[in-house]
């Protein structure tokens, strides 16, 4: 078990530092693309643009390694990432890390809220309408699930506010962030996207449970139904929901670049967006750094809870860290 | 042909022909309204009429004219960089499964750091580099989408180069390109197609929500996404604007989805 945990580990570690130097290196030319003299923006940004001086600029030039060729400019770029630097944001000059450090508390709230909500949404259709496939909810809940696949969750999110914020007037698009229960629509919005697909998924566990040799094996030897599902179908439901899990992180995290835009959510999507916009490259490099560790870390947790979850996994990656 | 078209499941029918619906209309309708730019600050706002089939927005521009040429404008860049994308990822991978060493290693780890990263987030690191502009999007697509090329046409070929027809193949002495073009290719092609039709929707759906954000294309361009952020303000007083880019990219994923047959559905 601790073998195959740390082959895991130490593969998605990595993967995690492989997508830090990508980023970083897309960045640093984005860096280098832009027009103008770039330690001039930079002193302006450091000490305001009134105070800028040809001295100020030639320090900064020589302390970012700006003054040297390309490619030692990118290896000197690598290290201030490997030492955890991730410099000062060109716009409101704080460091990206307290910046993100900010922002990566509301997303983690909304992507958590959304994710709790689609569970909510989607396990009890699911598991119901798995009882009794092509049954009247099984049909209903398979339209309105493909009708909500079409609807990429920003398209969705104007329809929501459409249809909700000017009949009930809960929540104003645009000043939602400063209000309490501004959280309510956008991880709606994100959770319905989530559910239209995990309550397709659990309803198919749930089908596939109910025609198992064990499950009618627990019917047969006296279980009520109830009893059979609670002992020996949950569990097995769950694996695949929880796998999907994975693949529903992936759409989490594009959903929340543009649900927290939209939402006017001040997380770390939103100030990505804002600083693609600003061409604010250290923020660009900050956030979508950390969006993707943070991609790379809940790919590994749902591995790992799947090997929990079902032994056969469990077996199968011991089986494969020993080749 | 009729055969095989009955033989596809409704959902992959009705798929194709809403595609094909909506790609008439982008094709045919820019002739019939050909001006999406010049504005009439006179009739702004206007229902649905027949002079108007869908109204003008708020600068009194005809709505049916943006609409299509949006739709001309996303096809076409979605097209172009899904097939970039193929032509790389399907190029790559034949390299890392004909060479393997050091080539494949190397670009297996590139492709998977790509793959980690969702495509929403490599496209807005590209547009960062010129934004507004067609050629940043066209690349950021391209390389967000060719890894999937890539990982599929590696594990295809490295399998199918050790299968026994090659092994003869290669025995009667028929060169590289040969069996590249009766073996190789022809096991690709259906998932090819597949990946592709997927690939399409991804970068439609990430050009209309990037102008949306605002940091893809720029207004005046008639773009799905733009118009919709232009005409969020004006819900109240004329909700069918905002409708029909809305409604027309919902159709569009709706095709696309059904016609790419996923597997949960019936």
């Amino acid at each position: 078990m601790i073998k195959v945990l740390s082959h895991l580990l130490l593969r998605r570690c990595l993967q995690a530092v492989l997508v830090a130097l990508l980023v970083s290196t897309v960045s640093f030319f984005l860096m280098h693309s832009l027009s103008g003299d770039l330690a001039f923006r930079i002193a302006a940004g450091r000490y305001g643009y009134d105070m800028v001086t040809a001295a100020a600029a030639e320090a900064v030039r020589v302390e970012l390694g700006l003054d040297r060729p390309l490619l030692q400019g990118l290896i000197l770029w690598w290290q201030q990432l490997l030492q955890f630097d991730l410099g000062d944001s060109y716009l409101s000059s704080a460091p990206v890390i307290e910046e993100i450090r900010e922002q990566f508390g509301h997303t983690l709230q909304l992507a958590l809220s959304a994710l709790v909500l689609s569970v909510v949404i989607a396990l009890p259709i699911g598991l119901i309408a798995g009882l009794n496939p092509h049954g009247w909810l099984d049909r209903v809940s398979l339209t309105l699930s493909i009708i909500l696949r079409a609807f990429p969750p920003f398209l969705l999110g104007i329809l929501l506010i459409l249809l909700l914020s000017s009949k009930l007037g809960i929540t104003n698009a645009a000043n939602a962030s400063h209000e309490h229960g501004g959280l309510f629509l956008p991880a709606l919005t994100l959770a319905l996207s989530l559910a239209a697909v995990s309550s397709r998924v659990a309803r198919d566990a749930m089908v596939e449970v109910r025609r198992s040799a064990y499950f009618n094996f627990a019917r047969t030897k006296g279980l009520s139904d109830l009893l059979a599902l609670l002992r020996h179908g949950i569990r097995n439901a769950a694996v695949p929901v929880i796998a999907y899990l994975g693949v529903q992180l992936v759409f989490l995290m594009e959903g929340v670049i543009i649900i927290e835009s939209l939402f006017a959510w001040p997380g770390i999507g939103h100030a990505l967006a804002h600083a693609v916009f600003g061409r604010d490259i250290p923020m660009i490099q900050g956030t979508a750094i950390v969006m993707g560790l943070l991609f790379v870390l809940c790919n590994t947790l749902v591995d790992i809870a799947c090997m929990l979850a079902d032994p056969r996994q469990r077996y199968l990656a011991s089986r494969r860290a020993d080749a | 042909m009729s055969a095989w078209w009955q033989q596809l499941p409704l959902a992959r029918r009705s798929g194709a022909v809403l595609l094909v619906l909506i790609l008439v209309a982008a094709l045919l309708a820019p002739s019939l309204a050909p001006d999406a730019v010049s504005q009439d600050l006179e009739r702004v706002l206007l229902a649905p009429s027949l002079e108007q089939p869908l109204g003008t927005d708020h600068l009194g521009r005809n709505m049916l004219a943006r609409l299509t040429h949006a739709l001309q404008l996303s096809f076409s860049l979605a097209l172009l960089s899904v097939i970039s994308a193929a032509i790389i990822g399907i190029s790559l991978g034949l390299l890392a499964a004909w060479r393997g060493g050091v080539i494949e290693a190397v670009l297996t780890s590139i492709a998977d750091a790509v793959m980690t990263l969702p495509v929403l987030l490599v496209v807005l690191l590209f547009s960062a580099f010129a934004q507004g502009e067609f050629w940043s999007l066209y690349i950021g697509l391209s390389f967000a989408l060719w890894v999937e090329y890539f990982r599929v046409s590696r594990a295809t070929i490295k399998a199918t180069l050790v299968s026994a027809p090659v092994e003869s193949a290669r025995m009667l002495g028929f060169g590289n390109f040969y069996l590249l073009r009766r073996h190789l290719l022809p096991e690709l092609a259906p998932v090819v197609g597949t990946l592709m039709l997927f690939g399409i929707s991804t970068a439609i759906l990430a050009l209309a929500a990037l102008g949306f954000v605002g940091v893809g294309l720029r207004p005046p361009t008639p773009e799905l996404g733009v118009m919709m952020i232009e005409l969020f303000p004006y819900y109240e007083e004329a909700p069918w604007l905002i409708a029909s880019p809305v409604v027309t990219l919902g159709l569009i994923m709706l095709a696309l989805a059904l016609l790419g047959g996923r597997k949960e559905m019936p």
